[in-house]
This record gives C-alpha cells, sequence and structure tokens, in this order.
C-alpha cells in the first residue's frame, strides 16, 4: 500500500481568501459570519452567513469563462490554482494520465438554477441562457478543474449533503493508496448563499438568526457558510523523490451509514465511523490529540458527535481537544469538510489548534474539551476531522504530522 | 375560533394518520406518534392554512413562545397568532 501526503492545499471562504489569512483568522478565533447581501434577501427569516462578500468574479475570470462558471465552479477554480501551484505539480505525460480529480458539492450550480428559474417562472421569460445545462451540473467544477489542468485520470464528483468533501477525499486517498492514482485534486466547494438555496434550509426550521454556537448549552442552529478548499494528495514516493513539501500524511478514512433516520443522526453510526478510521489509521485511540467536529451548532448534531466520541475513544476522549470551525466560517454544506481540514492541517503542522467561538455556556451533555473560544498551541500527531450527514452517511479522516 | 380549531385538529390527525375524531385536545404531539419532522411538517401546515408566520426554531423547542406542549395550547397560540398578525 502506497503512503499519502497533502504537497499543496488552497481555499477561498468567508475567513479569507487563502490559506494564510484563512489559518490566521482561524487562530485568531475571527468571526466570518455577515449580514446575507443578495437579490431578495429581504423575503428571509435567516439573514446572516458565512458570506464572501469581496469576490469580485469579474476580476478574477474573463467573459467566455463567466458564462459557464457558477459561483461554485469559481470558488473551486481560485482554490485549485492556489493548491496546485503550492504543490508544483505539472500534470504532463504519464503523470497526467494517473491523476485525476475528486470534489465534493452539495447544491454544485444552485445559484445558477435559482437566477434561471426565478427568470422564467417569476419574469416569465421564456428562454434561457444555453450554457445553464454545463454550468449548473454538480460536476462542472471537477471537470473545469481536469481541463484547466490536464488532469486526465479518475475525475467525479460526490454529493452526500454535509459530508460530501470527506467522502471526495476519502476516494483520493484510496486511490493513491491502492496505486490507482499518482496525485489528486481533491476536497469540495459550496455556494448556497443565493435566495431559494437559504429559503429552503429556513424551512426546515434548523438555523440560527443569530450565530453558530458549537456545543454551548444555549446554541439555537447552524449557520450557512460558501466557499471552497482544495487539496493536492499525492504519493509519498513520488512527493519525497521530487523534495515537494509536504503539509500533512492522510493515513485513515472511514464512512458508515446511520441506516435510520433521514435528518436525526446516530450515534452508533458516527461512532462507527471514527472507530473505523482509527482502525484503518492503524494507530490506537490514545493517539488521537484533536479532532476537528462536524459541530454544527444543532441540538441534535452537537451531542449526538460527543457521545459518539466517547464511544468511540472511551475514556481518551476527555484528553483530546475537539474543535467546531464551523463556528466562524459557517456550515459550507458540501464544501465544509475540506474548509475544515485546514485546521486539522493547522493542529498537525503549526501546533495551533483552532478554537471553537460564540462558547458561552457549558452542555453537560458536550462535555469535552471544545477548545472554547480561543486557541491552543498544543502539539499533535494524529487528528481525525468529521463529518456527519443529513441522510445519515458519516465519514471521518485520519491524519499525521508530515513523516 | 372553532373554525382554527377544526382546522389544526385536521392538520393534526393527518399527521398522526388518526381520524379528527381520535385526537383529543389534551393530548401532546408525541403521545400523537408525531416527531420532530411531523412536528416541523404540521408547523408549515399551520402557517400556509391561515397565512401567519409561526416562531419555532426546532434547536429549543421549549424557549419558542409557540407552545405546543398539547393540541388545546398550539390551537391557542395559533388564534394568539393570528389576532396579532391579522390585526
Amino acid at each position: 500500500m502506497k503512503r499519502v501526503v497533502i504537497t499543496g492545499a488552497g481555499t477561498v471562504n468567508a475567513l479569507g481568501l487563502d490559506v494564510p489569512s484563512t489559518l490566521a483568522a482561524m487562530a485568531e478565533g475571527k468571526n466570518g459570519i455577515s449580514e446575507l447581501e443578495f437579490r431578495d434577501v429581504e423575503r428571509l427569516a435567516i439573514t446572516i452567513g458565512g458570506q464572501i462578500h469581496d469576490w469580485n468574479a469579474e476580476g478574477r475570470f474573463n467573459r467566455q469563462q463567466m458564462a459557464l462558471y457558477d459561483r461554485f465552479t469559481q470558488f473551486t477554480l481560485a482554490a485549485a490554482q492556489q493548491a496546485i501551484g503550492q504543490s508544483g505539480l505539472e500534470f504532463v505525460g504519464d503523470l497526467a494520465l494517473r491523476s485525476g480529480v475528486v470534489l465534493g458539492t452539495s447544491g454544485g450550480g444552485l445559484t445558477t438554477q435559482d437566477d434561471n428559474y426565478r427568470m422564467v417562472y417569476e419574469e416569465g421569460k421564456n428562454r434561457v441562457h444555453p450554457f445553464v445545462v454545463p454550468k449548473l451540473m454538480n460536476n462542472a467544477a471537477t471537470s473545469h478543474v481536469s481541463m484547466e489542468y490536464n488532469l486526465k485520470g479518475p475525475c467525479f464528483t460526490v454529493a452526500t449533503a454535509c459530508a460530501s468533501s470527506n467522502h471526495a477525499m476519502g476516494q483520493a486517498f484510496n486511490m493513491i493508496r491502492s496505486g490507482m492514482a499518482t496525485a489528486m485534486v481533491t476536497g469540495g466547494s459550496e455556494s448556497m448563499l443565493c435566495f431559494g438555496g437559504v429559503k429552503a434550509w429556513e424551512g426546515l426550521r434548523v438555523m440560527s438568526k443569530d450565530a453558530c454556537r458549537p456545543f454551548s448549552m444555549n446554541r439555537n442552529g447552524m449557520v450557512q457558510g460558501e466557499g471552497a478548499a482544495v487539496f493536492v494528495f499525492e504519493d509519498y514516493d513520488h512527493a519525497k523523490a521530487r523534495g515537494a513539501e509536504i503539509l500533512a500524511e492522510v493515513i485513515g478514512f472511514a464512512m458508515t451509514s446511520d441506516a435510520s433516520d433521514i435528518v436525526m443522526p446516530s450515534k452508533q453510526g458516527a461512532a462507527r465511523a471514527i472507530s473505523g478510521a482509527i482502525h484503518d489509521a492503524r494507530v490506537n485511540a490514545s493517539e488521537i490529540g484533536y479532532i476537528n467536529a462536524h459541530g454544527t451548532g444543532t441540538a441534535a448534531n452537537d451531542k449526538t458527535e460527543c457521545a459518539a466520541v466517547a464511544d468511540a475513544l472511551g475514556s481518551h476522549a476527555d484528553n483530546i481537544m475537539i474543535s467546531s470551525t464551523k463556528s466562524m466560517h459557517g456550515h459550507l454544506i458540501g464544501g465544509t469538510g475540506a474548509v475544515e481540514l485546514l485546521a486539522c492541517i493547522m493542529a498537525l503542522k503549526d501546533g495551533i489548534i483552532a478554537p471553537t467561538i460564540n462558547y458561552e455556556e457549558p452542555d453537560p451533555e458536550c462535555a469535552l474539551d471544545v477548545v472554547p473560544n480561543e486557541a491552543r498551541d498544543a502539539s499533535v500527531d494524529v487528528v481525525l476531522s468529521n463529518a456527519f450527514a443529513f441522510g445519515g452517511l458519516n465519514a471521518v479522516l485520519a491524519l499525521r504530522k508530515a513523516p | 375560533m372553532s373554525d382554527v380549531k377544526e382546522k389544526i385538529i385536521e392538520i393534526i390527525a393527518e399527521q398522526a394518520v388518526l381520524d379528527p375524531s381520535d385526537v383529543a385536545m389534551d393530548q401532546s404531539l408525541e403521545e400523537l406518534g408525531i416527531d420532530s419532522l411531523g412536528l416541523v411538517e404540521s408547523i408549515f401546515a399551520i402557517e400556509e392554512t391561515f397565512d401567519i408566520s409561526v416562531p419555532f426554531n426546532a434547536n429549543e423547542p421549549d424557549q419558542s413562545d409557540f407552545d405546543i406542549s398539547s393540541v388545546s395550547a398550539i390551537v391557542k397560540a395559533v388564534e394568539a397568532l393570528i389576532a396579532d398578525q391579522k390585526s
């Protein structure tokens, strides 16, 4: 089996438009949640989110590209450019044939759908732009990364709601580990902050009107975010041979299904995914130092997740740190696991544990060290990243310090 | 106002898959076998039927001003919301 390392990372999200600014914001415990700005926002009951306000798409892409790139594709391409640039890889010859792209998204080109439905239904127009379909399809971002960087191996998009990115990165990891691919561009992207996107979530009545407060007794729901994070996963031998800088090693992955309820999470399903990732990584639970939580800030997720961690880790659960960076960048749905993997890399590489901000009151049902409000310096060797999706689909990654 | 009561019983009975005559005013939604998803759907139906907005967050059902402890409490709460929002 091949070892798999991360040799490039890129992101755009509400905390920053690249990795250094995002990690600095996480280390400062900065709040990226703000008042939403888009058409018809005044018709929403939920008006906050982790929105990227200073995006300037027109300055980044030309007219032809804009006609084809939904916002989620734009985010992906910006993050991919940073990640591939950092890796120093050029995909030519055999490497191009043996490298691919696996990305997660839940809504895909939702803004494109929203705009065009509005046009034909509300405004009564009978014609839409010819590129609506290639712009809105969930695999658009994956395909554009493949085209832009000449990645000719396995390429596809994974959609498992809030676990999409983790499922995607798990696939990329196993493709390299098994010898099927040499390098994979992976992560995820989401752009649901448009009228229809937020209105749909509003209907479920699980959104907070004021803040995302994971694990805090007074938490009252999730806050959506948007953006992307993209990584280059690479065969360790290949990375070492070319002297690439290694950010971290990916050592394990597990996925499970609750097979129980379409929205309510299950402790057993989550615990099995956590234990599975530890087992797959061939480490002992006692080696885990930090967990980046799914931590949505809903009543149901946070207490179920803490119970699952306690089940999977036993008494060692009291020694680990677990934080939810969603408190800062919001819940990026299909892109969230990717942005949260950055916090895992920061923990391993820089020894900084990102905090759970907006933490106000302890909840006896979330009685773990949630790194409240302020980042912490700590040396950790092995970390986990949790993602638990609607539909009961769970995906957990395990990472270790760079070899 | 009895009209409100009748319509709410209809909405709740449909969620619980019961005949409206089997819904007692002092029963809670839980006793009627309505889970959290059924509750959110019932509130949506109430909002649509009476054209009102119901303040309810599934994360803090107890802290909401909207009392859902029994069928009669819901009727009372909806009547108050109608009076408030339609005046």
